[in-house]
């Protein structure tokens, strides 16, 4: 076994299982430590800068990913021409300029910031520190190594469905430069602390706010319970 | 017809002597912990003044309750909530501008006690200094609860009151005048409202109201901290633990009233200006009464309150599930007596449409004190002073518009038809007890507030001489039942006590 195979097909399976085993069990039996842990009430005013900033910055850009993982032809198509390539690669790039200065300000203010410096716990400075490794290594590849969204449906489109398919093979990889490994591995590791750090809020994303009813009326007897629109929209 | 039960309270604001009893009572019994010092799920303020959070009425600011369309011209509107839209609620997850920040409250603090027992000897006596309770630092207290306690004519805090707004320039200057500053308390807990924003604001649906008792509660477990409840709460009476990252409210001491305890708040009332009752209302109603324009408000949130002796509404109740003690409750509730038999009670701020369901009855002390001074000034024949008094209600102190913002969606009439009323018992019993006599005038006068000999005994009863009994009617919550629905009870009982405790820890 070498590196290759530790990091790019060991590595990943151990992170997914651990991630899924720890947040079910989470979710089932300390469903009270789950929670955004917002600091807002405590700071606001550099929360706005960091926050925003860094969450839809990387909400775009990991929806980027996704979608190059699951229509890779979309993004083949699109880069057929020279010109959108460009188009898409810079927007990658500004996009990941911005989630980086949401990150600083987020990392500067929970340094400095004493009423944030009291509730931090050390896993939060652990995945701000995996999230900047993530933010700067996909920058430095998209800088360096470019065409990343031609090559990214190439080699890792394969390679994650490989993963997830169960037929692993990392061969690919081997040649990759080392910031793009760094990445990858990277993710690995954010994977990993997914479960026991704060990052479990991503998942518990409220889409179901969209369509249910306004109120909810619960009965702990008796009555089985309601649900019901009780203030119109 | 759809008959629920609702758990409600009332205060007498006239009784209330501002003791913050209630909020200690509360305070040691709930919020007594780290994350919570700030929160005050009862708190007592003084008005005119500021309030707590700072100016929480101001809507426009805070941007809470919901808001109706249909005002003015005539056709049916919608409801929204004035904080979001559900897709809105959803992008503002990242951040909300509209949350209070500690700022709006303060920031709690305690004092480093151990310094006077450990200073170094010196020529000074040590002094403990205020630290803060967040991040144990030492602090400059610029706020602090009942920051403007008693402050009621102040120029930065009584000034401040949003309910002055629309008072006229001349009214408003007078509120400030050294010898004719006035003010009165309210008292505040969550009123467990029948449309209540903080569930509707919920991304994660983690807060509900309970059909047995209305009472509204954050299910923790499934609180996510996406603190919208907070903003859109217009009493600001859900609050965000800082320190668990979870939202929490006023629980109204349910576990109190499940083993038949009146609230903490409330049992604990040095004024015993509060009341706990059973109200049986009309779930099917709630929609369409908050859907009224401002000036039909009252009258169709009166409306959504069902008359617990009328066999319909008993009959409705039991197809429901709700019990004969319940239904019993309800026809003995003082706050059933007093909201609507006697229609002297109303919710707070009825106009954010949530449909509070705590009552108060406008204070009358603050109004007449100083007419009877400035009627005294007039010269008016003393003989018929008291007459003279009730029709002028417009030189009060307090202004009847400012109580009127308060309690009746901005309509003077209600507050002066319940204030007639009230100032007409009082009068009627000091004929009777004072002076032994009853004469006609004092007949016809309380006759011409609305009110008959025997209804003024009865509110100058549960006013004045109310038993703990009378003052606190509670229901039976059986909750050796409740249990049944998902379990064998007995095998319930073998196994409560099996398991361990999860301390609340902030996710790691
Ligand atoms: S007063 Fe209570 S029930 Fe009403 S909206 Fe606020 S927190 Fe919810
Ligand atoms: S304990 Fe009663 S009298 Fe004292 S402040 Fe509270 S409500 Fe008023």
């Amino acid at each position: 076994m070498n590196w290759n195979t530790l990091f790019f097909v060991i590595l990943p399976y151990v992170a997914l299982f651990i991630a899924i085993i720890v947040t079910i069990y989470r979710g089932i039996y300390r469903p009270f430590s789950i929670s955004s842990l917002s600091s807002q009430l405590l700071e606001r005013r550099r929360l706005f800068w960091g926050s925003i900033p860094f969450h839809w910055g990387i909400i775009i850009i990991l929806t980027g990913h996704l979608v190059a993982l699951l229509v890779p032809r979309s993004i083949v198509l699109w880069n057929a021409h020279p010109l959108r390539l460009y188009l898409l690669e810079l927007t990658g790039v500004g996009l990941g300029l911005w989630a980086l200065i949401g990150l600083l300000v987020l990392s500067w203010r929970r340094m400095t910031v004493d009423r944030i410096r009291v509730i931090s716990t050390p896993m939060d400075f652990v995945v701000l520190a995996l999230l900047l490794i993530s933010v700067v290594t996909g920058l430095i590849t998209a800088t360096y190594y470019r065409w990343g969204s031609y090559w990214f449906t190439g080699i890792f489109t394969p390679y994650i469905w490989g993963i997830l398919t169960f037929r692993p093979d990392a061969a690919p990889l081997a040649p990759l430069p080392f910031t793009i490994k760094l990445h990858v591995f990277n993710f690995y590791l954010l994977t990993l602390a997914f479960a026991f750090s704060r990052l479990v809020h991503i998942i518990t994303w409220p889409v179901g706010y969209l369509i249910r009813p306004w109120q909810i009326v619960i009965a702990n007897r008796g009555l089985p319970v309601l649900n019901e629109e009780e203030a119109s929209q | 017809m759809n008959v629920r039960a609702h758990m409600s309270m009332l205060f007498h604001l006239d009784k209330c002597i501002g003791c913050h009893t209630c909020s200690i009572a509360c305070k040691n019994l709930w919020t007594d912990r780290k994350g919570a010092e700030y929160m005050w799920w009862n708190n007592v303020e003084t008005r005119p003044g500021a309030g707590y959070p700072t100016q929480w009425e101001d809507q426009e600011h805070f941007h809470g309750g919901w808001v109706y369309d249909g005002n003015g011209d005539g056709k049916p509107g919608k409801l929204r909530l004035r904080l979001q839209s559900r897709a809105g609620g959803l992008a503002k997850l990242f951040f909300n501008p509209d949350l209070p920040s500690l700022e709006d409250y303060y920031e709690p603090f305690t004092f480093r006690y151990g310094d006077l027992f450990n200073a170094p000897e010196g020529d000074d006596q040590p002094t403990a200094i205020p630290i803060s309770q967040v991040t144990g630092r030492p602090l400059d207290i610029e706020s602090g609860p009942n920051w403007d306690d008693d402050l009621g004519g102040s120029p930065l805090y009584a000034a401040s009151d949003p309910n002055r707004r629309n008072l006229s320039p001349e009214v408003q200057e007078a509120l400030s005048e050294v010898e004719r500053v006035v003010f009165n308390y309210l008292p505040r807990i969550c009123n467990h409202c029948l449309n209540p924003a903080c569930v509707a604001a919920c991304p994660s649906g983690a807060i509900y109201k309970r059909v047995e008792d209305g009472i509204v509660l954050v299910n923790e477990n499934k609180c996510r901290g996406w603190r919208m409840c907070v903003a859109a709460c217009p009493y600001k009476k859900v609050f965000y633990n800082w320190s668990t990252g979870k939202s929490e409210k006023c629980i109204l001491c349910f576990p109190r009233m499940e083993t038949g305890q009146a609230p903490a708040c409330a049992h604990s009332c040095v004024g015993r200006i509060r009341y706990m009752g059973v109200l049986l209302y009309d779930a099917d109603r709630i929609e369409a009464a908050a859907a009224v324009p401002d000036d039909r408000l009252l009258d169709a949130y009166m409306d959504t309150i069902l008359d617990p002796f009328d066999p319909e509404v008993i009959a409705g109740a039991r197809a429901n599930g709700i019990d004969d003690g319940w239904i019993a409750a309800a026809q003995k509730s003082p706050v059933y007596k007093f909201a609507k038999v006697w229609k002297i009670a109303l919710p707070l701020h009825l106009e954010y449409r949530t449909m509070a369901m705590m009552f108060y009855i406008p204070p009358l002390s603050p109004v007449m004190s100083t007419l009877e001074n400035a009627l005294t000034r007039l010269d008016i024949n003393t003989e018929v002073e008291d007459f003279e008094l009730l029709e002028r209600l417009d030189a009060a102190r307090l202004p009847v518009q400012y109580l009127a913002n308060l309690f009746s969606v901005g309509d003077e009439q209600v507050i002066r038809r319940i204030l007639r009323k009230m100032y007409a018992v009082r009068l009627y019993m000091r004929r009777k007890t004072v002076e032994g006599v009853m004469d006609d005038a004092t007949l016809a006068l309380l006759a011409g507030a609305g009110c008959t000999p025997e209804e003024a005994e009865a509110i100058y009863q549960l006013t004045t001489l109310p038993h703990v009994n009378d003052r606190f009617v509670l229901p039976p919550y059986h909750r050796e039942m409740a249990v049944e629905t998902w379990k064998d009870p007995l095998a319930h009982k073998g196994e409560v006590g099996i398991g361990y405790i999860q301390p609340p820890k902030r996710g790691d």
